[in-house]
């Protein structure tokens, strides 16, 4: 019987060695694996490598994370953000490396080392300082620089159901990075509001095939969901709405 | 002083010029004005590309869905017909070609068509590139929306962009607050000036030689 289910985020993240390299899902805070991430600080890996689109945001997730100083690089593409304070004293502190990606070199490139390819020729960023150094070509008449896949030790990922073969659906815009990252990294770990029984994930359905997917955590229902419908009365950072101007999430 | 239209009726301007069945991304900040304007009666389908097509205007508070944003990570909604669908697949879709058009701020657009948006190159300014290059060169049609001059009264059309560069020879047409141009081989053609602005003022203004479009 395979099960990839495990009791609890800790689990989920235990053997992630000092000196990793870490995708993380989500954009801004939509699909972050807040609770994977929380994990991953308690179990103490550090001098880590994070590939993501975002640098972190506020206080939590991947900002307390660079706040525990366990990040020596980020890969990104748009680490400066209104709430980005935590990675942006790092940065100006000179204590992370920071690697700028354009975001559709990003995507491409970690979809590129998921499906087993070498390198491929894009045409975002020719021409600009991001694609300095590079490799170009012309190719019926239009210019491209090469691209090398992005790959990964672990990914974190955020989803919304699993069953215990690893299948993966995700909710609206919350999916973005994380059916490419379950294909680039050796070990995927994802967390999900619910575990359902095999055969209830309707197979036409299914985003992220379990092929892609090594651990699975239940870590409980969105605060937005009630029995997976929309209930809402929560801000952008899921805090209730009533809840007082900066209190923690 | 020569007439400046307001970004609302710069957007309308815009808005104007999208046909239904349009595929269209609007970029971060005064571009997402234009989805105010774009007709009621027809379907053009905005993509978001954080992973949306068909996407609606922003929730009241109460349904506020903090996994249903835009790429500026504001609230939004989803329109009967909308399809999610992961990051590659997004960008593909710019890259691919498959986008009539996107609608792009600036700080500088070269005779040429390069386009500078992304950075001031300022030292110490923390870089942060986001999907710009790959808006840049993916639309069929990539318009900019920007005033012509700068707060401090520099024209943002240029022969050659000092600001680094987000694409080479990628934009389509530039919609300013003065006027609407587009980007030919011989260079910005005026194709249409707001209130008493003429060909002779904007070409003052700019210091650029600017063509009729009526002459192509």
């Amino acid at each position: 019987m395979i099960d990839k289910t495990v009791p609890d985020a800790a689990a989920a993240v235990a053997g992630i060695p000092d000196g990793s390299t870490v995708m993380m899902g989500g954009f801004g805070r939509a699909g972050q694996p807040v609770e994977l991430i929380d994990a991953l600080i308690a179990q103490g890996a550090g001098d880590l490598t994070i590939v993501a689109n975002n640098a972190g945001n506020g206080d939590t997730g991947l900002a307390a994370l660079l706040a525990a100083k366990r990040v020596r690089k980020i890969l990104c593409s748009f680490p400066r953000q209104h709430d980005s304070w935590v990675f942006d004293g790092l940065y100006r502190a000179g204590e992370i490396e920071l690697e700028i990606v354009p975001q559709g070199n990003l995507a491409e490139r970690i979809r590129a080392a998921g499906a087993g390819i070498g390198a491929f020729f894009s045409p975002t960023g020719v021409g600009t300082e991001l694609a300095e150094g590079k490799e170009a070509r012309t190719i019926d008449g239009r210019d491209y620089v090469l691209e090398y896949p992005i790959r990964a030790d672990f990914a974190l990922i955020s989803a919304l159901k699993a069953d215990r073969w690893g299948n993966l659906v995700y909710r609206e815009t919350a999916r973005n990075f994380g059916p490419i990252m379950a294909s680039a990294a050796t070990t995927s770990v994802v967390q999900v509001d619910e575990i359902v029984p095999l055969g209830s994930l309707d197979p036409e359905s299914v985003v992220t095939p379990g092929i892609f997917v090594n651990r699975v955590v239940a870590v409980g229902e969105r605060v937005w969901l009630e029995d997976g419908a929309f209930v809402g009365g929560v801000d952008l950072e899921g805090r209730p709405v009533s809840a007082p101007e900066g209190a923690a999430l | 002083m020569s007439t400046r239209i307001s970004r609302e009726e710069l957007a309308q301007r815009i808005a104007a010029d999208i046909r239904e069945g349009s595929y269209v991304n609007l970029g971060i900040g005064a571009p997402t004005l234009v989805a105010n304007f774009l007709p009621e009666d027809q379907e053009i389908i905005l993509h978001t590309e954080n992973g949306l097509l068909g996407m609606g205007p922003a929730p009241d508070a109460a349904h506020v869905d903090p996994d249903l944003i835009n790429a500026g990570k504001q609230a939004v909604t989803a329109l009967p017909g909308a399809a999610y669908f992961h990051h590659a697949d997004s960008f593909g879709m710019m890259r691919g070609g498959h986008l009539d058009v996107c609608v792009l701020g600036a700080f500088q657009v070269s005779q040429t068509g390069d386009l500078a948006n992304w950075s001031t190159g300022a030292p110490g300014s923390i870089p942060a590139v986001g999907g710009a290059m790959d808006l840049a060169i993916g639309a069929k049609a990539v318009y900019v929306m920007t005033d012509l001059l700068t707060k401090t009264g520099e024209s943002k059309l240029v022969v050659e962009c000092s600001y680094p560069l987000t694409g080479v020879g990628c934009v389509t047409r530039v919609y300013t607050d003065h006027a609407v141009f587009d980007v030919t081989p011989e260079g910005f053609a005026l194709r249409e000036a707001f209130g008493d602005n003429t060909l002779e003022s904007l070409s003052k203004l700019t210091g650029l030689t600017l063509t009729s479009a009526e002459e192509n």
